[in-house]
């Protein structure tokens, strides 16, 4: 009895606090959603009209909507596999028993990630200017022409992607590497014994070993990527030509700089919606395959 | 915002002087996002007592009921002289015949250019139509080579295009179409893009020039068209060599002068505010034109009255007298408060033309579906006589 | 034979993958010493030719960087103090208390990790205008005051907090409140720390609420500063690089300090997950 009510008693301050300040703007973005609620509305609430699903309708038909849908899977399709592999390259590096001065270059490779990531993004958009930045100037000495890498709608997503890259690889690599360390080391004994040599020891031994971890990381770094807003937003304001303009910034643009919260809030919805479903989809992967 | 906002500040001592008990706490913002900070601002009712507004957001606000009429504020100050006031700026105040603004400055776009490089391109006179502008374009660029440009028209700001078309009507019907398909828009669009295609401006962004005033006088480009500010800051950044080697011109049109649009930022005094009369007062202080013309000095911007003008610093300053010129055919932009969502989509559609993704029919049939799509909501709203649907259009 | 260039080859591979990570970090440090303009230059240089403070002097005393210094500080100390108190309760509650719907609350709590904050931001907006939270430090402060993730990871560790322990001083007549502060909280030091570096990085990293939120200037933290200064001061790079610098050294040297705690707390919160 008493033990029941000290259980909610101490649970209640967190959940209260989720509860009204999570949960109940999740469901009251829902409401929203379903409504047009715009700068008219905000003067006057009589202006709002219910439109059912309109919002999503006109999203789908929307070719910005598939751009920037279009730009954030670029960015996750790209940039998951790339920073995995950084991760998982860095793990096996610091991991391997040929290394040296370990705990430096655990702390270097963590450092970026506990930069804030607008400070570093204006570091960057000067390293890679065209004119001046020091990328273009390296480039130079190799006799490469200066790629214009924030200005070039080729160029500029594949910049915030490396950008990306840089600044999460650190934070996976303690993952991978926690994982490798828990791997015993008679598994790679027996396989040595039959011959097998480093390459084929990662891919028979490590790898699957691995294998929930790598899901583990997979799962968290794309629902992370799906969130892509804050590189765009202070390094190319999602141009140029739109082309890094994410799913979360067209959201913040339509919330926050013309206040269509209606049809803002369906954009939110329809990324959520998305990125359960991916991350259903490799979970349901993941068993086929064994992993689980 | 901006430049003006940290110039200001010079000017508050003295009213606060002559107001003992009056504390002005200037706050600045970015203009980038001043927009955004100020709808973010009004929906969470933390708005500032008074505030310059971009005109062509007054509509936006006035609609939002954020603003406080001043025609009575206006009536009981004589020192606040109406008709000495240029009609244009004056107008973009006013909403259903009340009043809710006061110009502060005035602004419009025109040509800063090189005298001494369109002279090494055989131009000797600036040109004043369309036409000549091309001939003038292509010379320079002729002599210029592949590395440097005639003129700078950056992709990220609407108001380069913007005042290119100024001279038609963009919206039809009160407001509730776009007309963009007209024949005189899409002039203005191939004209725009005739002037990427052929390599004359470069297609970049304004963060990618890192510092426009440097690479002016570097000459990386001869034209460039902007905004009043740019005087202080050329006299300011130039090499002296350089001091009698640049100029102002008036907008060129399609046969001839052309228009541009009254920009520029007048005071507002929000609803909310608990102190309305300093706020007036304030105004009035920097609305008298001896406190207009210190402003000038200080800025570089233009007094939106006629008296102010006559001072020497104004009347004798070759650089501003293309502007005084331009005033007069300066022309408000549509006053719907979704114009701003409107331009912001001219600019992205004006970028995939300069880019050669789109043709100009294609831009302005785009144009045209998105401006009907926002203003949707305006259609239903003048329909059903509904709320405070307010503002006429030009 | 195969050693020494093996050897070579992880050695070589590890300073380059260092280089590239801190590179960027050491050069923000060196132009944040440059006079104004010496780096828009081309080459680029790569050290001051005459180091100057300059730029931090600017910052303080123009740009009012001390006082988004001490923002950032406040809202964020806030938010950890806060966080700890209620996180851990939560979490020890749904490690060692029984209570009805325990497990399906911390199932729900789970799958809710999934939805973007983003989701909540609009909406969350409008109900702190309502309570009048808008543009104060609370408003900034209150959304992070109890975090799905800290819950859990408050619980994983209390797991291990053997029942016979408590249970002796529940026969002992102790009340749970006694318990918890006498017994469970030191037990729970370790993790405890973790949570308030998380709590502490995450609250000083966050961008996108304080943005929405704090409109006044005087109230900004120090990401949103810099993004707003980045965004009109296109062209004083130098600047801008020791704005970086102020935003990241107290963040990294707070890590430097206590990394071996920030991993084990990463580890405890994903690999078990």
């Amino acid at each position: 009895m008493k033990r029941s009510l000290a259980g909610w008693t101490f649970a209640a301050p967190a959940l209260l606090v989720i509860a009204v300040f999570f949960f109940l703007p999740v469901v009251a973005a829902l409401a929203l959603s379903v409504t047009d609620f715009d700068i008219y509305a905000l003067a006057d609430i009589h202006n709002l009209r219910f439109v059912a699903l309109d919002n999503y309708l006109g999203l789908l038909r929307n070719p910005l909507f598939w751009k920037t849908l279009g730009n954030t899977l670029y960015f996750v399709v790209v940039g998951v596999p790339l920073s995995i592999a950084v991760s998982l390259g860095a793990a096996l590096l610091l991991h391997s028993k040929l290394g040296r001065f370990k705990g430096f270059f655990r702390t270097a490779f963590f450092a970026p990630v506990v930069t804030t990531v607008v400070a570093v993004a204006v570091i960057w958009r000067y390293l890679f200017h065209t004119r001046y930045g020091l990328v273009n100037w390296g480039l130079s000495w190799v006799g490469i022409d200066p790629i214009d890498w924030l200005g070039d709608p080729h160029w500029a997503m594949p910049t915030i992607i490396v950008f990306a890259v840089w600044k999460n690889f650190g934070y996976n690599m303690i993952i991978f590497l926690a994982g490798l360390q828990s791997i015993p080391e008679d598994l790679y004994e027996a396989a040595r014994i039959d011959g097998a040599g480093p390459w084929r020891q990662f891919r028979h031994v490590t790898l699957p070993m691995l294998g929930p971890v790598l899901l583990l990381v997979g799962i968290l770094t794309m629902s992370g990527y799906f969130q892509l807003f804050a590189e765009p937003y202070v390094m190319t304001q999602g141009g140029p030509l739109e082309s890094t303009k994410s799913v979360l910034y067209l959201m913040y643009e339509e919330g926050f700089k013309w206040w269509n919260l209606g049809n803002a809030s369906a954009v939110a919805f329809l990324l959520f919606v998305l990125m359960a479903a991916v991350t259903s989809a490799m979970m349901w992967f993941a068993r086929r395959k064994g992993a689980e | 915002m901006g430049f003006e906002g940290e110039q200001v500040a010079q000017l508050l001592p003295e009213f606060e002087r002559r107001n003992p008990g009056i504390h002005v706490d200037l706050q600045q913002m970015p203009v980038l996002s001043a927009h955004e900070k100020l709808l973010t601002a009004y929906a969470g009712d933390s708005l500032p007592d008074v505030t310059p507004l971009g005109n062509t957001w007054i509509p936006e606000f006035a609609l939002l009921g954020a603003l406080d009429p001043l025609d009575e504020e206006i009536a009981a100050t004589p020192a606040l002289d109406v008709a000495d006031y240029y009609a244009g700026p004056w107008d973009s105040g006013v909403i259903d015949g009340r009043t809710y603004a006061v110009p502060w400055y005035v602004e419009t776009r025109i040509p800063f250019y090189r005298v001494d490089l369109l002279h090494e391109a055989g131009i000797d006179k600036p040109p004043a139509s369309w036409d000549e502008w091309r001939t003038a374009m292509a010379a320079v660029k002729r002599k210029v080579g592949p590395k440097r440009y005639a003129i700078l028209l950056p992709l990220n700001e609407f108001e380069p295009l913007l005042n290119l078309a100024i001279h038609d009507p963009l919206l039809r019907d009160d407001g509730r179409y776009g007309n963009f398909r007209s024949a005189g828009f899409k002039r203005t669009l191939a004209f725009y893009k005739e002037i990427f295609d052929n390599d004359w401006a470069p297609k970049v962004a304004n963060t990618a020039i890192s510092n426009v005033w440097d690479e002016f006088g570097n000459g990386y480009y001869t034209f460039y068209v902007n905004g009043p500010w740019n005087i202080a800051e050329f006299r300011k950044r130039l090499p002296p060599s350089l001091a009698d080697k640049w100029m102002t011109m008036p907008l060129p049109g399609p046969d001839g002068p052309g228009a541009s649009v009254a920009g520029g930022t007048s005071f507002v005094v929000f609803r909310n505010s608990r102190h309305k009369a300093a706020a007036w007062k304030l105004i009035a202080y920097l609305s008298e034109p001896r406190v207009q013309v210190a402003f000038h000095t200080l800025t570089g911007n233009l007094p939106p009255r006629r008296s102010p003008w006559k001072d020497p610093s104004l009347a004798n300053d070759r650089h501003a007298r293309a502007f005084r010129e331009q005033l007069e055919r300066a022309v408000p932009t549509p006053k719907v408060p979704e114009w701003e969502r409107i331009a912001t989509e001219l600019r992205l559609v004006g970028e995939q033309v300069a880019n050669d993704r789109m043709t100009v029919d294609q831009a302005a049939a785009e144009l045209d579906r998105r401006a009907d799509a926002i203003l949707e909501k305006r259609r239903w709203m003048l329909d059903h006589g509904g709320g405070h649907a307010a503002g006429a259009t030009q | 034979m195969k050693r020494p260039l093996a050897t070579a080859i992880v050695n070589g591979l590890l300073v380059a993958l260092a280089l590239l990570s801190i590179a960027p970090l050491l050069w923000m440090l060196s132009v944040s010493f440059m006079q104004a303009g010496e780096a828009t230059h081309f080459p680029p240089p790569l050290l001051p030719s005459a180091p100057t403070l300059h730029n931090y002097h600017e910052l303080f005393a123009r740009a009012g960087m001390g006082r988004y210094l001490f923002n950032s500080f406040l809202v964020s100390t806030c938010v950890t103090l806060l966080a700890l108190l209620f996180n851990t309760m939560a979490g020890y509650a749904f490690a060692k208390l029984r209570f009805a719907g325990r497990e399906k609350t911390f199932r729900l709590l789970l799958a809710a990790l999934v939805i973007p904050a983003q989701v909540a931001m609009m909406p969350l907006f409008l109900l702190l205008k309502q309570m009048g939270l808008v543009n104060t430090y609370m408003g900034a402060i209150v959304p992070g005051m109890a975090t799905i993730f800290g819950i859990f990871l408050v619980r994983q560790y209390a797991r291990s907090i053997p029942d016979e322990l408590l249970e002796a001083a529940r026969i002992d007549g102790a009340g749970e409140m006694r318990i918890f502060f006498q017994i469970v909280l030191p037990a729970l030091r370790p993790i405890l720390v973790t949570l308030a570096i998380f709590s502490f990085l995450a609250a000083w990293n966050d961008f996108m609420w304080p943005l929405i939120v704090l409109s006044d200037q005087d109230l900004q933290t120090l990401p949103v500063a810099l993004a707003s200064l980045s965004r009109e001061h296109v062209q004083d790079n130098e600047l801008m690089m020791a704005g970086s610098v102020v935003t990241i050294v107290p963040v990294l040297a707070l890590f430097l300090v206590l990394q071996r705690h920030y991993i084990q707390g990463l580890l405890l919160g994903s690999v078990k997950g």
